[in-house]
């Protein structure tokens, strides 16, 4: 008998403490599956940030550390001089990445950082309790937007694949949705590119997720998929932004 | 074979930080600590070091605290309202317990302040001006030489405590030209030798131990309780092992004045005025200001009525020399601020109305 699925060797043997439904599970996995099959794990440092995935590290069998709420990629930069063989990475939240940690990530696409950024578009603050994040949709309720937000008070969607795309040091620039399993294989095969990307040391590579957060949204996670294709995609359209000619 | 040059303050910084080990610089330009940055961008790539501008004070102590978790032999520099950018990455490294050195080149503040030498920065370096229980250790420099030894010292006691040492300089330290003694080369500070040193350090498993995960998430609280405490035995090593003072002509003193830094060798200066007009003055200067060397006040001889603290500050240090008092003489403040500097002749004159 062969096995046709196994534990994912990157994933430690744990129950995570996501709620049920939630997709930073599924994009953990992604990034531990691609590692495993480069065989990488062992050269892998990964940065956790401020947000639900704070303890990420409890999860994924690499080398990690927490940063600062918006920093890791200024960490990032910093284990890179050091290891600039290394797999490093950041995994960060849309209120981590798009609102207190902007400069950093700005930062660290112009000077083409070489290493990778996950990034977890849900559309509201997790951890906190659902409040507004620079990537809420207009008109979307969260518990500091409750008539929903906004643009005349608080601005529009943070849309950070076009934004970064549009710097010479962002090589790679890819967002995917984790709605679907035809999508979350998109999204492995997204991740697999950005690492190569790095591998190469073409520059900085940058894969959004479009992801769900169905306790903070007030929806049962099969409607927050819905929720999902129905309205993130077309404020955050999944596409390639950006891909260098060395990697397919 | 020792190797004497002139050298101005900040480059001096710059370079006894090299001669310590320092590969990894990460820096944000602020005046008046421009030098130190210049330096670093230019001499670092020859010793096989990385330097980087950062995109903020913010972004230089993180990317600061990257390195350092990965293993490296960090140095960074500031002054006054770039440090108050970091001591959120200050917190966080005390935290993950990993060694670095920092120079504050202090200015004039609040605020935005001057760009004139100040030591109000005394409790932001020595209160821990981020949040949560940790401190750093911090040295006071009163000369170009003495700030390059306490640089090159720092990155040992950094690594013996695996916590960030602080160097206060002042902008006149930085600013001015003195002989030095350059600091000796002979140590070899390869990665790899480092590395053995550090196992907790970010590598990569490689597959052959287990992850290594570094932390300052704790939410349970028990667990938070136990790792301020293993931090804090760390302090307690710290208060007996390091406090540092220079005294000068305590006995038969009338007068003890307490002074850091720039501010010590204009109180010095003051002392030669006095002793031709009969008044005998002592002296104690802490070369470290945290931990603060109290025992340095048990040296105070019958003789002394009176205890003067001496600061470029509306009065911070003040604090530490009642505290290490305990009541037992009366503590004064001669003192300057905003950027503004403590002469010998006005340092004598407030003394002589003092008496
Ligand atoms: C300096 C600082 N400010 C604020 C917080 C509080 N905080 C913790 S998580 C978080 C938001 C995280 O949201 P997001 O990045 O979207 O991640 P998610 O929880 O949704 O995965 C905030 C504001 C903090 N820990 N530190
Ligand atoms: S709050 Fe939202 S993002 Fe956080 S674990 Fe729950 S579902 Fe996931």
């Amino acid at each position: 008998m062969r096995a046709i699925f196994e534990y994912t060797k990157g994933m430690r043997d744990q129950e995570t403490h996501y709620c049920p439904g939630c997709t930073h599970g599924i994009a953990h996995r992604l990034i531990m599956e691609v590692l495993e099959e480069k065989g990488k794990l062992g050269e892998a440092i990964g940065i956790s940030p401020v947000g639900c995935s704070i303890l990420a590290h409890q999860y994924m069998d690499v080398d990690m550390v927490e940063a600062a709420h918006g920093r890791a990629p200024a960490v990032a930069t910093g284990i890179k001089r050091v290891h600039p063989d290394a797999y490093v990475f950041t995994y960060q939240g849309d209120g981590d990445l798009a609102s207190i940690g902007m400069a950093e990530i700005v930062h660290a696409a112009l000077r083409g950082e070489k290493f990778c950024t996950f990034f977890i578009n849900n559309a509201i603050y997790g951890m906190t309790g659902g409040q507004m994040a620079p990537t809420t949709l207009e008109g979307q309720k969260t518990t500091t937007t409750v008539m929903g937000r906004d643009p005349a008070v608080s601005g529009n969607p943070a849309v950070m694949c076009e934004m970064l795309s549009q710097l010479k040091g962002a090589v790679y620039v890819e967002r995917v949705a984790l709605n679907s399993p035809a999508n979350i294989r998109k999204a492995k095969k997204a991740v697999s590119r950005a690492f190569e990307v790095q591998e190469k040391k073409l520059g900085f590579a940058f894969v959004e997720f479009l992801s769900i957060c169905p306790i903070n949204w007030g929806l049962a996670p099969s409607d927050a998929m819905k929720w999902l294709a129905e309205n993130m995609m077309e404020v955050f359209p999944v596409k390639q932004f950006k891909n260098p000619l060395e990697v397919k | 074979m020792e190797e004497r040059r002139l050298m101005k303050g900040n480059e001096a910084f710059g370079l006894a930080a090299i001669l310590g080990g320092a590969r990894y610089y990460f820096g944000y330009p602020i005046t008046p600590q421009n030098e130190v940055t210049e330096f670093m961008s230019r001499e670092l790539p020859n010793y096989g070091g990385f330097f980087l501008q950062a995109e903020s004070e913010l972004a230089a102590i993180n990317m600061a605290y990257g390195a350092s978790a990965a293993g490296g032999r960090v140095f960074i520099s500031s002054s006054s309202p770039g440090l108050a950018l970091m001591q959120e990455g200050l917190s966080g490294l005390a935290s993950i317990e990993a060694p670095v050195v920092v120079l504050n080149v202090m200015r004039g503040g609040p605020g935005i302040g001057n760009i004139q030498p100040g030591q109000a920065d005394y409790y932001q370096v020595t209160r821990g001006g981020g949040n949560g229980d940790y401190h750093l250790i911090v040295f006071a420099p009163a000369s170009i030489q003495e700030a390059m030894d306490m640089i090159v010292e720092g990155f040992e006691i950094a690594d013996r405590y695996t916590n960030p040492v602080l160097i206060a300089a002042d902008g006149m330290l930085g600013q001015m030209m003195e002989p030095v003694t350059l600091p000796s080369m002979d140590k070899e500070y390869s990665l790899e030798k480092i590395l053995k040193t550090k196992p907790w350090a970010l590598t990569g498993h490689k597959n052959k131990r287990e992850r290594n995960v570094i932390k300052s998430v704790y939410l349970k609280q028990e667990l938070l309780e136990e790792h301020v405490l293993k931090i804090f035995e760390k302090y307690d090593k710290a208060v007996k092992e390091l406090p540092s003072f220079e005294e000068v002509d305590l006995k038969d003193a009338e007068i003890v004045y307490v002074a850091f830094g720039t501010t010590s060798r204009m109180v010095k200066e003051a002392m030669e005025l006095l002793k031709e007009k009969g008044v005998k003055t002592g002296l104690i200067r802490p070369k470290t200001l945290w931990p603060f060397p109290r025992e340095a006040f048990d040296g105070i001889d019958k003789s002394t009525k009176m205890v003067v603290s001496c600061e470029l500050s509306m009065g911070q240090m003040i604090d530490d020399v009642k505290l290490s008092l305990k009541g037992r003489l009366p503590v004064s403040l001669i003192n300057r601020t905003g950027g503004m500097l403590l002469t010998p002749g006005e340092i004598v004159e407030r003394t002589l109305k003092l008496l």
